[in-house]
């Protein structure tokens, strides 16, 4: 007999596929969608990855931050810089906006991992504050008013013209479908990369880091490194997603770029409706705070009340998320990071 | 000359966000609660103030925002309460959010400000520095709200049962408290504070719906230089943030927020439990 | 009527089951010793009895009234008060206020009053403003006893009062407790010292694994039946 330890379901690899032919069916959706369509669809990609990066900060690794929308706002603001200041193509921009949240957060780590629990939390959202704060003086690029991506640089996009010619539409629709397809890029890579770590000894290790840090460290685990490595891999994903986010809205100022609440918020109301600590969550999650969105949409702020009471809701009457509620219900697991025993009795 | 006036400025300023400060020391020292929407809740108790100087009736309001205090520990707060710090965390943050567009749509996003005459601008001289007479009063109660709270905390059967929850709750249900309720009667206690924190609020500078985070950085701040636990502790870190700021604000008016929380980062990096943590931890 | 008795009493913590079905009772002013090896259940009945674990209603009797289902506040107010395992002090409390605690919900009218404890332990009155854990082990004890007094209890439990502590310690905290059986209040003693137990008990309760494995007066036990339900039969 052989034994051999697996997290593979036949759920799934069903799951798999499905996952494998939306993502074939996203890349073309642009061919029969509707512009709106498209823009709400790169609005649920970001949040949808901005909510994985934090679920694997906070509930997988334990780390509960507060300050993501340092990352975000840093993101932006290097893809501002790099167009504006050194006349770069806003899409490779974008990766300086991923550089600089890295850059961003290796100071932020060395401060923050010193500090537990609440001091965390709120350590993090300081240092995001004196970041907006600090941009916020950044004359060259608005100041505390912000600034827009010149006509000149949205107009000759790389990609952009292929794609209109492509799908037979105007630029400025082409230029959607463009930030759609990178946003589907990012979500598909950063949760296939959050699914592999999981799945890797890693995934082991920062749980039992999560769990009991003295303990895990005391059996080898190299708790320090891990933390690093996953604080600073979401940094850099979710400094990427900033950039993306505001080369689609071409428009920055430090207070959007910086917002808790729109980047920390209801990122992690989002987790936690869908339900934390699981790679399913967030999917749930943001379709839930898409939702409310849309059907609250002609009532002004009362969605964002809505989703505060939900998120309250949730946390004392379904700690778990209403992925939690189904898995409970049905067992059911798209992507199950769970160790199994197989033992394999053909070889014997 | 100007120095000395930055100082005393900056010490004042203390003396309001010690008053932010006070009823998140005292729920946080208690039971490690972080609530993330103390600020808003000032911000609510402000609003809820301006409504009774258009209606009168000072004391029902009080009442009910004490009652208010009391329900939300009982029904929200207690349920999450744990070893794991994170549930109450997003629970007030939801609660956080929640109450900024409650009150948005309440009130609406206009500035407000409770309008109290000659008193804005009064001011006395006391040498070569003149100070105004409404932050003077401010942080005269901020000095006797701290006061009255260590009296209750350290010399009566409230605060020793206070005390004892927080140390130990099992053991202290064993002698008969019930952490629960004792539980319910800080957070009942700590809106009363918040509810002097709002007036002084209000009447020193304008309000809106969206200014209670930066209110809660400026309390959590005051409470983790001082070190957790100690209120007269939360007193020294307001006045340091306000006389961070007031330095920050001589030097470029634009720095002021700044330079409060890098005076809060440069604390934590050289006292990470604050500059007075208590013993007992 | 027995004071207290549990019915076919089961406790567990998530999977683990720490108490199968444990019968026994205590008649008022009775002094009654459990002992037991470690991991017996001795200090998880303890808890059930406390209200510290949650029970069904009927598996607990005080007086007669099911009492298994009520938070340990409600279950001090009727009377049994307990003296934890590791004593507990509150360290932000001084031993005054230690106390001071343990009498915050008072029933009837006083048997123990500040001053009776302080006349049962004298040691406690000089250190009455010192934090409770700045004591030594044994006067810690007494606070932690004293605490417990202080609520006027029918019910005393004292869960491993000797444990850590010097044997001179020792006597001086069992010197106590004919002052407290005077009042006329039930004590039970949960206890690894064995001879001392039985020196003091009306009857002894052996516990194995969760269960009571013996039943006896104290003065008829032999050692070998101690032996056996200690160990188990095979021994």
């Amino acid at each position: 007999m052989r034994h051999s330890v697996t997290t593979r379901t036949r759920t799934s690899t069903v799951a798999g596929i499905a996952a494998l032919a939306l993502v074939i069916l996203g890349l073309f959706l642009p061919a029969f969608a509707t512009r709106s369509l498209i823009q709400d669809l790169f609005f649920i990609l970001t949040m949808l990855t901005l909510a994985q990066l934090w679920n694997l900060i906070a509930g997988y690794g334990g780390m509960v931050s507060v300050g993501q929308q340092a990352f975000v706002g840093i993101g932006a603001y290097a893809m501002f810089a790099g167009v504006i200041l050194w006349g770069w193509d806003p899409v490779p921009a974008i990766l300086l906006g991923g550089a600089a949240a890295v850059l961003l957060a290796i100071p932020m780590a060395f401060f923050a991992f010193r500090l537990q629990g609440a001091y965390f939390a709120i350590g993090t959202w300081v240092i995001a504050e004196v970041t907006r704060l600090s941009v916020a003086q950044w004359k060259t690029l608005g100041g505390g008013t912000g600034t827009s991506l010149p006509r000149e640089a949205t107009a000759n996009i790389m990609g952009v013209k292929a794609i209109a010619e492509l799908f037979g539409v105007r630029d400025a629709a082409a230029r959607d479908i463009l930030a759609y397809r990178l946003a589907l890029a990012l979500a598909v890579g950063t949760m296939a990369a959050i699914y592999a770590l999981l799945r890797a000894r890693t995934g082991l290790a920062l749980a039992a880091v999560r769990d009991n840090d003295n303990a895990a460290r005391s059996v080898g685990v190299d708790a320090r490194r891990i933390r690093w490595l996953v604080f600073l891999s979401a940094a850099a994903m979710t400094g990427l997603v900033g950039a993306l986010i505001y080369v689609q809205t071409a428009r920055v100022s430090p207070d959007a770029a910086f917002s808790v609440t729109s980047w920390t918020a209801y990122v992690i109301f989002i987790a936690v409706i869908g339900g934390m600590g699981r790679l399913e969550g967030p999917i749930v999650g943001v379709l839930v705070f898409w939702a409310l969105q849309t059907a609250f949409a002609d009532y002004g702020s009362w969605y964002l009340l809505a989703l505060g009471i939900l998120a309250i809701l949730t946390m004392l009457f379904a700690p778990r998320g209403v992925w939690g509620l189904i898995h409970d219900r049905t067992g059911l697991a798209l992507f199950p990071v769970q160790r199994r025993l197989v033992t394999d009795v053909s070889l014997t | 000359m100007i120095w000395l006036d930055v100082l005393v400025q900056g010490i004042l300023l203390g003396g309001l966000y010690a008053l932010f400060a006070a009823g998140l020391s005292l729920v946080f020292g208690i039971m490690r609660l972080v609530n993330l929407a103390h600020g808003d809740l000032i911000v609510l108790a402000a609003f809820v103030i301006l409504l009774i100087v258009a209606t009168t009736g000072l004391d029902p309001f009080l009442a009910a925002l004490i009652a208010a205090g009391w329900l939300l520990q009982r029904l929200v707060l207690n349920r999450v309460l744990g070893r794991d710090i994170l549930p109450p965390l997003l629970v007030t943050f939801g609660l956080s959010v929640a109450l900024q567009n409650g009150m948005l749509e309440a009130f609406s996003a206009d500035s407000r400000r409770l309008r109290v005459g000659a008193l804005e601008s009064a001011s006395i001289g006391f040498g070569p520095v003149t100070v105004g007479t409404l932050p003077l009063l401010t942080f005269a109660s901020a000095v006797v709200a701290i006061f009255v709270l260590n009296r209750i905390f350290y010399t009566t059967a409230l605060g020793r049962a206070f005390r004892a929850v927080s140390d130990d709750p099992t053991t202290a249900s064993l002698m008969g408290l019930n952490p629960r309720s004792v539980f319910a009667i800080a957070t009942g206690l700590a809106m009363v504070i918040v509810t002097l924190a709002a007036l002084y609020l209000g009447m020193r500078s304008n309000f809106d719906p969206s200014i209670g985070p930066a209110r809660l950085l400026y309390a959590f701040q005051a409470v983790i230089i001082g070190g957790l636990g100690s209120l007269w502790g939360t007193l020294a870190g307001g006045a340091i943030i306000g006389v961070a700021q007031t330095l920050g604000a001589q030097i470029n008016p634009e720095w002021q927020i700044l330079a409060g929380h890098i005076a809060f980062l440069v604390v934590l990096l050289i006292r990470p439990r604050g500059l007075f943590p208590r013993a007992v931890d | 009527m027995a004071l207290l008795s549990t019915h076919a009493l089961t406790a567990q913590y998530g999977q683990f089951k720490a108490l199968f079905g444990v019968d026994l009772h205590i008649d008022p002013g009775e002094c009654v010793a459990i002992i037991g090896a470690n991991g017996a259940g001795k200090t998880t009945l303890m808890r059930a009895i406390t209200g510290v674990l949650k029970n069904a209603p009927e598996m607990i009797r005080l007086g007669g009234e099911p009492i298994g289902a009520l938070p340990p506040d409600r279950i001090l107010q009727r009377g049994i008060a307990m003296v934890p395992e590791g004593r507990k002090l509150f360290p932000s409390l001084t031993v005054e206020e230690n106390l001071l605690i343990g009498g915050q919900v008072r029933r009837g009218s006083g048997r123990w009053s500040l001053d009776d404890i302080y006349r049962l332990f004298p040691i406690l009155k000089d250190r009455r403003h010192s934090p409770g854990t700045a004591l030594s082990g044994g006067q810690q004890q007494m606070v932690a006893i004293g605490r417990a007094l202080m609520s006027n209890p029918e019910l005393l439990l004292c869960d491993e009062i000797s444990l850590g502590l010097a044997p001179v310690v020792i006597r001086d905290i069992y010197a106590a407790l004919p002052a407290i059986r005077a009042t006329g209040a039930a004590v039970i003693l949960v206890e690894q010292d064995i001879t001392r137990a039985l020196s003091v008990a009306d009857r002894v309760y052996c516990m194995m694994e969760g269960r009571v494995t013996l039943t006896a007066p104290a003065g008829q036990v032999t050692r070998e039946a101690i032996h056996a339900a200690y160990f188990g039969a095979a021994a």
